[in-house]
């Protein structure tokens, strides 16, 4: 098992957040990196039959059993093609641990609170939905992904 | 307790690493690692274990004061409260167990007097008993009380709409007794400050469930109720099954597998070693010839909506799982071994699916679902109700006449399954296709020297098969025969049927067998071949129809006799009671004879026969019981009532011949 052990950045800007940033077909987005417990490399996970179908499996993670839920699927984009890594972030919910499949896993940043956005009114409802705003970042987008709304799925439907 | 298993987990872990690679070095320590967390498990475990009485040390005061708020005079005996268990099943019980001894003194024991005068002492007794049996806790709760009301259950069931009339007469007692842990069931007949608000047995059932228990009661009228709970010893180490299916692997507690069974998928050829089972298919549904008994079977990869593995070799694995008392085989394509594995809950977002009662992980590392054989029954529909044979072979004697019977199962209109109870049908027929003639606009054959109409149950009857089954039915004089597309089997269950039909021709579909079937509504189709029968030429006698009235409480019976009888000839009414037949003579009715059943609530058929006999127009008519029970006694006991004929509810060619001798007798006087 290789797990990235994370340095918290010596200097935190005022006002600003770290955040880990991740791309999920080809789109940048960021977690915040308090919310993080674990970044995994490729992981054997066992599916589970009937569940629903953004949960992609459970995988062990040092004896802990993590649910993991592919961040394509919950964020309705495309399966990804077969045969590539696919790395997960493991946060932690009210005491039960799950972990996003993402594409990449990219860089921690610490990012200031001026180039915070709040969702433009016209980003589509899927994404909406768990997005709590947007970093203008240097020719890039940096959509922050809703932790505790990724993982509700009390109203999946 | 969560280390220690941790603990058991790894060394898990090692040992199937160190299983992989011989001789290596790290044989030895491993072992004794292994004997030595083997020890610290169980010495945890035994820490753990508190004796049950200390979830029963409230419990005397508890009694007291119920015993002084609603004026009975109770007595508590508490037996093998040294009997220990894991502290945490302890806390979990707690309550359930609390509240039933509440219900037992409150619904259970009856007041001083009412005890008086039904014969035993004043001081009711409560007997909390606790022992281990097999790797499990056996905790027995009962008391000396008036027993279950069956009648109110009864009531409370049709009026929840959790089963209908027809039902509740096919079941036998104990099942009934079961509706107590349905969800907002109270029988009290008042709200107590103590109990009958509505929440109770299903909450009590749902905890234990919750920790792999299970319960249930016995209960006598007039004697008491005995509620018996079993509980797993510890929730932490279970030791399971593995098996795979669809090349996924899943973990059943071993606790629930009675045995393994390897067969044949059906259509694959036997290899020829004799001694393989083979899983036939009932319209696609598998079940297994085990020693002579019917196992219903559910394929894991289709339950679990996993696509099915190549299964060319044609070998599965069955396990035979108990749930309660009812068996069901699982197919799976390969079973591995046992392992000892620490249950741990799955997450929050998987709650619902209820064929899992868990996850763990193994000694390779790799998570696996734990299966339960609970959760699959109940998606199966296995163990909802009746019993398994399998299991108790001497229910079917126990249960008697009314609650299984011989069923006739044949296929029609295709696919669909249909069952005829099998004692209406005369004979069964497999006769040439030349033989079937047709003539003025429906099928007919020469049968034992007479014409005999055909029947077909679907639309467009195949004429192209050599041979055709007929299922024949005679009824009087006439018979008439019904073609089938083929006959399944015969098979002995209960008749209950579930969902009434909207189709002519059908009574409505019971699970017979495990499986849906259509019940054949025989009187529609006696009906209608005789109605042909006589629109084809023969002329009624053209006497005037006898007239008939039924009294009978429950409208399954009436539905089977109402058709049947009008079909010999009669002219039938029906009364759902003795006091709407009475009413039906006060308003000048007249009949030609009645026919009564013998059990029935508020009046029974003796009351009933007596009535009639006493006074009014009614009191020289023939009457006839009709009853499920028919030793000598009852018969003398019918005759000295007035009745002039008593015939059991099974026989009813014997009905109709004794109407006509019945009639006949008046007419000749």
């Amino acid at each position: 098992m290789t797990t990235a052990t994370l340095e918290r950045p010596e200097t935190v800007s005022h006002g600003g957040e770290v955040y880990v940033t991740l791309s999920v077909a080809g789109q940048l987005c960021g977690v915040p990196v308090l919310g993080v417990r674990d970044i995994l490399a490729e992981q054997p996970i066992t599916r589970i039959p009937l569940s629903p179908p953004d949960i992609a499996g459970s995988l062990n993670l040092r004896g802990r059993i993590v649910t993991a839920i592919d961040l394509r699927t919950r964020l309705t984009l495309p399966p990804c093609e077969d045969g590539s890594k696919r790395m997960s972030v493991v946060v932690e919910q009210s005491g039960e641990l799950y972990a996003l499949l993402v594409d990449q896993v990219a860089e921690i940043m610490s990012l200031d609170g001026d180039l915070f956005e709040r969702n433009p009114p016209t980003l589509e409802q899927h994404w909406a939905r768990f997005s709590s705003g947007i970093y203008r970042l240097d020719g890039r987008l940096l959509v922050i992904l809703d932790i505790a709304r990724l993982l509700d799925f009390s109203n999946a439907n | 307790m969560t280390l220690v298993s941790e603990l058991v987990l790894t060394r898990n872990q090692l040992l199937q690493l160190a299983r992989s690679q011989e001789n290596s070095d790290f044989t030895a320590p491993l072992q004794r690692l292994s004997h030595i967390t083997s020890d610290l498990q169980e010495g945890v475990m035994k820490t753990r274990m508190q004796p049950i009485g200390n979830a029963w040390n409230k419990l005397p005061r508890l009694v007291r004061d119920l015993a002084r708020d609603l004026n009975k005079k109770i007595e508590l005996t508490m037996l093998g409260a040294d009997t220990e268990l894991d502290r945490q099943i302890l806390e979990l019980i707690k309550d359930p167990l609390t509240h039933m001894v509440r219900n037992s003194g409150d619904h259970g024991l009856e007041m001083p007097a009412e005890r008086r005068a039904a014969g035993k002492s004043e001081t009711g007794r409560i007997v909390l008993n606790a022992f281990h049996e097999g790797g499990h806790i056996i905790i027995e709760i009962s008391d000396d009380g008036k027993g279950l009301a069956a009648d109110r259950i009864r009531a409370k069931a049709i009026a929840n709409g959790l089963a209908t009339e027809a039902e509740l007469a096919a079941m036998p007692e104990a099942q009934i007794q079961r509706f107590i842990f349905r969800a907002g069931f109270s029988t009290a007949a008042q709200v107590t400050a103590v109990s009958g608000r509505g929440v109770g047995m299903d909450v009590v059932k749902t905890n234990i469930e919750k920790i792999g228990g299970t319960i249930d009661l016995k209960s006598t009228a007039g004697q008491g109720t005995t509620f018996t709970i079993k509980i797993p010893l510890t929730l932490a180490i279970v030791s399971a099954l593995i098996v795979e299916s669809a090349k996924e692997r899943f973990a059943i507690p071993q606790i629930s597998v009675v045995e393994l069974v390897r067969a044949r998928r059906a259509g694959t050829n036997a290899r020829g070693d004799g001694e393989e089972n083979t899983i036939e298919l009932i319209n696609d549904t598998p079940v297994l010839r085990l020693r002579d008994r019917l196992l219903p079977l559910v394929s894991l990869s289709e339950l679990l909506g996993l696509e099915p593995a190549d299964t060319s070799d044609g070998g599965a694995h069955i396990v035979v799982t108990q749930v309660g008392s009812s068996l069901l085989g699982i197919i799976v394509d390969r079973v591995f071994d046992t392992e000892e594995i620490v249950v741990k809950p799955v997450a929050p977002i998987l709650r619902h699916i209820t064929m899992f009662s868990g996850n763990t992980i193994l000694g390779d590392g790799s998570v696996i679902m734990i299966l339960d054989p609970a959760g699959i029954a109940r998606a199966t529909g296995v163990g909802a109700g009746a019993d398994n044979k399998l299991m108790k072979p001497e229910t079917v004697d126990e249960t008697g006449s009314t609650d299984s019977l011989a069923l006739l199962l044949f296929r029609a209109n295709d696919t669909e399954r249909m069952a005829v109870p099998l004692n209406l049908v005369a004979r069964l027929e497999n006769i040439p296709r030349d033989k079937i003639e047709y003539s003025s606009g429906a099928y007919v054959t020469q049968y034992r020297g007479k014409l005999m109409p055909l029947l077909s149950i679907s639309a467009n009857p195949d004429v192209s098969a050599p041979m055709q089954s007929l299922l024949v039915f005679a009824d009087g004089e006439h018979s008439m025969g019904l073609m089938v597309d083929e006959i399944i089997d015969v098979v002995e269950d209960r008749l209950e049927i579930e969902l009434a039909s909207a189709r002519e021709g059908s009574l409505g579909t019971a699970i017979i067998g495990g499986q849906a079937t259509d019940v054949l509504d025989t009187g529609y189709w006696l009906a209608r071949a005789s109605r042909d029968w006589f629109d084809g030429g023969a002329a009624d006698s053209g006497a005037r129809k006898k007239r008939v009235l039924i009294v009978e409480d429950s409208a399954f019976f009436r539905n089977l006799l109402m058709p049947s009888l009008t079909a010999a000839g009669f002219k039938v009414t029906a009364a759902p009671g003795a006091a709407a037949a009475l009413r039906l003579r006060d308003a000048g009715q007249m009949f030609d004879a009645v026919v009564s059943d013998i059990e029935m609530p508020d009046m029974d058929g003796l009351d009933f026969a007596r009535a009639l006999r006493a006074s009014g127009p009614w009191r020289d008519l023939p009457l006839i019981a009709l009853s499920s029970h028919a030793d000598a006694g009852d018969v003398e006991a019918g005759r000295d009532a007035g009745f002039t004929d008593y015939v059991t509810k099974s026989q009813r060619e014997h009905l109709i011949g004794s109407l006509r001798q019945c009639l006949a007798n008046m007419a000749a006087l």
